[in-house]
């Protein structure tokens, strides 16, 4: 075979390319855990929350989450002399170091945490135009930071508030259900250290799962359901006023 | 055959377009990763990756395999049901090398007090306390034994 040095240079770089290709492989797989069997959301038990803002400290520390950026964060809702269309709302620091003293005798005050709703029909996946954004198999609404170009469409269109850019990666971060810690067994960190088990994980492709039952008889609901997202972090006792 | 008496330099241009498709499937194959489309339109090896993370919560099952007495203790009380890492914090790494890293303990006077403090926004229930008026000073471990806070010799006060 007469190989020139025209043919030589030509081919010679298409062939590293074609090299590399061949060396990508394929992806590692958790092991004993089949994405298919969970389909993974949240309840949050509202009337059991007492705004101590552990779960936003569990959550900065699990997933290193930057000062003042919130995957998690609680809200306090102070509503006045009954007026449910104007409620007053405070989350100093996403309530991480707690809230104020409240004023008795002031109207109602109640805690709302809020998070990522882990959305089956998400607004924000489908904006993304790289595809760096994605329900996951088993539900949950994750972000691949090394395709993201921080563009933030996605942060704008989620109805919920819970996208950021991170300051120093400059791609988006969002919470990620500790998809590291639930396909390991674990609960998230958030409803590990929870201590009134406001906030409990829950399974809905699992028949066993509680929260079947808990659905049926209590008055449950999602955030925003006129903008019919899918929503899975299901709220119970939730106040008229919360939006 | 007159007709394609110069039909070389077809040959030539059309080469050159099987040449530019070659190129553009290797550039594709090249640039595209492999797991791309495994589940949709994303990067399927993304999901693996992201559940390779460390995790840094050990969970509460974890704690209880060595600290039987301390879960004993607890599963009496009012706080069964508060996780250990609620108020000891993150230590994944202690319950992976116990011996390299030794937990520290918290300080009950800010511990207690940040779900403890009375305030009307919390639900009504919820055991609190003015932390200055209920102990002026006085750390809660003292008199409270913070695995089972009930004290005995009051009849278990909440």
């Amino acid at each position: 075979m007469n190989l020139s040095r025209r043919h030589f240079l030509v081919l010679a770089p298409a062939a590293a390319i074609a090299w590399k290709a061949v060396l990508a492989g394929t992806p590692e797989q958790a092991e004993n855990y089949k994405m298919s069997e969970h389909w993974w959301g949240m309840l949050i038990d509202d009337p059991k929350c007492i705004g101590c803002g552990n779960c936003v400290k569990a959550c900065a520390t699990e997933n290193d989450v930057p000062d003042g950026y919130f995957r998690t964060w609680v809200e306090r809702y102070h509503v006045e002399d009954e007026d449910m269309t104007n409620p007053q709302v405070i989350s100093p620091d996403g309530g991480k170091e707690g809230f104020p003293v409240a004023a008795e005798d002031a109207g109602k005050y109640f805690f709302v945490p809020k998070m990522c709703n882990h959305c089956s029909d998400s607004p924000c996946t489908q904006v993304c135009p790289v595809g760096a954004t994605f329900v996951s198999p088993d539900g949950v609404v994750l972000v691949d930071p090394k395709y993201c170009l921080g563009c933030a469409y996605c942060v704008q269109a989620c109805p919920y508030g819970c996208r950021y850019i991170h300051p120093e990666k400059k791609t988006v971060d969002k919470c990620t259900l500790c998809y590291h810690r639930i396909t390991k067994g674990l609960t998230t960190a958030c409803c590990e250290s929870c201590p009134t088990g406001a906030r409990q994980l829950v399974d809905l492709k699992n028949p066993k799962d509680p929260i079947h039952e808990f659905l049926k008889t209590h008055p449950a609901q999602v955030l925003k359901p006129q903008m019919a997202t899918g929503a899975k972090a299901y709220y119970n006792g939730l106040d008229g006023s919360v939006r | 055959m007159n007709a394609f008496k110069d039909a070389g330099h077809l040959f030539r241009f059309a080469g050159l377009f099987v040449l530019a498709f070659v190129v553009f499937l290797l550039i594709r194959g090249y640039v595209v990763p492999k797991s791309f489309g495994q589940y949709g339109h994303y990067r399927g090896a993304a999901i693996a990756e992201i559940g390779a993370r460390p995790v840094k919560y050990a969970g509460h099952e974890a704690c209880e395999t060595c600290h039987t007495d301390q879960a004993n203790a607890k599963s009496k009380g009012k706080h069964a049901h508060v996780n250990c890492e609620a108020c000891h914090g993150a230590l994944a790494k202690h319950a992976d090398d116990p011996a390299a890293v030794t937990p520290v303990k918290p300080d009950s006077a800010v511990l207690c007090a940040r779900c403890h403090t009375a305030t009307a926004a919390k639900p009504k229930g919820f055991p609190q306390v003015n932390p200055a008026d209920h102990s002026n000073g006085v750390p809660c471990a003292t008199c409270h034994q913070p695995h089972n806070p009930a004290i005995a010799d009051a009849g278990g006060a909440k």
